[in-house]
């Protein structure tokens, strides 16, 4: 990072020479107008929220929240919600990372039919169409998995095996796949070529290439991507408890719609300490594992 | 063998870190929480084979095909989507008006470590407590905001200021807040000292040392970032209508809760080419500026 600070210092630009030119003049005006346009198109109001109505609702709501019920019986329930919306995101990781370990080499282009691997080989059309075909498939799956958002997966899969945290985790399981499908796949197609060019030249075959030259380089950048979406699965297995599928997210839906302010306050809390604990976690693990 | 494996490759690097516990204790635990959750989340995979369960997914299938692209619906779609972006945008702004000044407060360069502060510090302990105080307040705030999903923020604000996409903007303003907040105090920390001292030097006072030693080496950054999280807001904001937020999520509750699939799959399908978009434009805008700092 230093390197990077000293080079844009030097790009400081000059006063007056740089700064009013008609780019920069031009791209403010349009930022401005963007600002203005969404301003009036979300009945947005400074005024009220600073020291308007709106401030005063939300300080009422606020005021509400407190104090927390803090009640043994309710603390105990919400350890039970707390733990399934954990057990959600950890399964839910877990089904993502066997979901995209199933795809990511077949949607790697380095794998399949471009590149080093295969400038050698023998023209065999409907071999390479058959690759292709398959690079092909896996990707659009891959995409599709991913572009669905994961509250309409949660929705789907409602519907199909009824409510409870099972749906919820397969939900957080089939979009985390599309993500970590894509985020492995650029991993894959960007490696050292310098290991698979010595493997391929001991006469190793293309499979004990992709365990002794690619497995080795990618892992641990798939662990890192693994527990950075854990960190996200945890907030969002929060959310897919508001469509039906268990957990803190449904409690939270309950007590919101039937004004149960009290409680609410101990859901954001018991929220607080479990997202706040699998950050550590995942940034201990990190730590230690790659 | 996942834990097994991983130890493998990094104690095999630089056998500092050989640690011969590690990955049983990590293997036992790991399993121990599969065990645990399995049992909790009441993991039924024959579900998804059953008779009833299969109909339903079927009929989600079928039911999305023809798309619905008539223009009656397609006409309701215009004003949730420019929606959407308004409400992201918004959103977005006032993110970075929160994010920013907390950022630079939970800066612990600026706020009571290094060079800076030594000589405003050294004399007066209260003021040294003064200030460590403010760094950890605002990083308290940032936690705070960043760790509550946007979700459960625009469930209350619609809750507190009623229905629309104002209580979108809120809850996107807050959240994205601690979230910015966070790592412009990140990129503020690795800046180049090496400035900052020569302005001191000089005896620049400290909003000039931030306005000309600071923001010129990390605005790049800075700005790069809250591109990149500004289309993440895109995708919440859509998702936000579902608790009454404005936007196009709304409409895509509404069709998921009548069961018109096929409405569904046209919402989709919008959702899907305004968020690719949305990351073309901001993956060539962060180019533009990252370029400009390499050249």
């Amino acid at each position: 990072m230093p390197n990077t600070g000293t080079q844009s210092a030097r790009l400081a630009p000059p006063k007056g020479r740089d700064l009013l030119n008609a780019s920069n003049i031009m791209i403010l005006a349009g930022f401005f107008a963007l600002m203005v346009w969404s301003y009036i198109g979300t009945e947005f109001s400074l005024r009220s929220l600073l020291g308007g109505e709106s401030a005063v609702q939300i300080w009422a709501y606020a005021k509400n929240l407190f104090p927390p019920d803090l009640s043994r019986d309710f603390l105990l329930k919400t350890g039970h919600w707390t733990l399934e919306t954990f057990a959600m995101s950890f399964l839910g990781t877990i089904l993502a990372v066997l979901i995209a370990l199933a795809l990511v080499f077949f949607s790697s282009r380095n794998l399949m039919f471009a590149g080093l691997l295969f400038e050698m080989e023998r023209s065999r059309p409907w071999l390479r169409v058959l690759r292709t075909g398959l690079y092909l498939f896996a990707k659009s799956t891959l995409n599709v998995l991913r572009t669905v958002p994961h509250l309409v997966w949660a929705l789907i899969l409602v519907f199909a095996v009824g409510l409870g945290p099972f749906p919820g985790m397969l939900a957080l399981g089939i979009h985390t796949g599309g993500v970590l499908g894509r985020l492995f796949g650029e991993v894959v197609e960007n490696v050292e070529t310098q290991p698979i060019e010595a493997l391929q030249a001991t006469g190793a075959s293309r499979l004990q290439i992709l365990f002794y030259g690619i497995l080795p380089q990618v892992l641990p950048e798939f662990v890192a991507y693994t527990l950075y979406r854990w960190e996200v699965n945890i907030r969002e297995a929060v959310i897919l408890g508001y469509v039906g599928a268990g957990g803190l997210g449904q409690q939270i839906q309950i007590a919101i719609s039937l004004f149960l302010e009290h409680r609410l306050l101990t859901l954001i809390i018991a929220i607080y300490v479990i997202v706040t604990l699998v950050d550590y976690l995942s940034a201990y693990l990190r730590s230690r594992l790659v | 063998m996942p834990p097994d494996s991983l130890t493998f490759t990094k104690t095999n690097w630089n056998g500092t870190r050989r640690s011969s516990y590690f990955p049983v204790i990590f293997s036992v635990l790991f399993l121990l929480t599969f065990v645990g959750s399995y049992r909790l989340a009441q993991v039924q995979p024959l579900l998804l084979f059953e008779a009833e369960g299969r109909r339903n997914i079927w009929k989600f299938v079928a039911g999305m095909f023809p798309p619905d692209l008539s223009w009656d619906f397609l006409r309701l779609l215009g004003r949730p989507i420019l929606e959407t972006i308004q409400i992201s945008l918004m959103g977005t702004f006032m993110a970075v008006a929160i994010g920013f000044p907390l950022g630079l407060l939970a800066t612990s360069s600026l706020t009571f470590k290094g060079i800076l502060n030594e000589r405003e510090i050294a004399g007066s302990r209260p003021r040294a407590l003064f200030h460590k105080a403010s760094y950890l307040l605002a990083r308290a705030v940032l936690s705070l905001f960043r760790t509550i999903p946007e979700f459960v923020w625009a469930f209350m604000f619609v809750r507190a200021v009623g229905l629309g996409p104002f209580p979108g903007v809120l809850a996107i303003g807050i959240s994205y807040a601690g979230m910015l907040g966070k790592v412009y105090s990140e990129i503020l920390e690795h800046v180049n000292p090496g400035p900052l001292e020569a302005l001191q030097a000089t005896g620049a006072s400290k909003p000039t040392i931030v306005l000309y030693g600071l923001m010129p080496q990390a605005l790049p950054n800075v700005v790069s970032y809250t591109l990149y999280r500004w289309e993440c807001a895109v995708r919440a904001s859509a998702i936000l209508g579902f608790v009454g937020a404005g936007g196009i999520g709304q409409q895509l509750e509404i069709s998921m809760r009548m069961f018109n699939f096929n409405q569904v799959f046209t919402l989709v399908a919008i959702l899907f080419v305004m968020v690719a978009g949305v990351d073309a434009l901001s993956a060539r805008a962060r180019g533009a500026i990252m370029g400009r700092q390499r050249i």
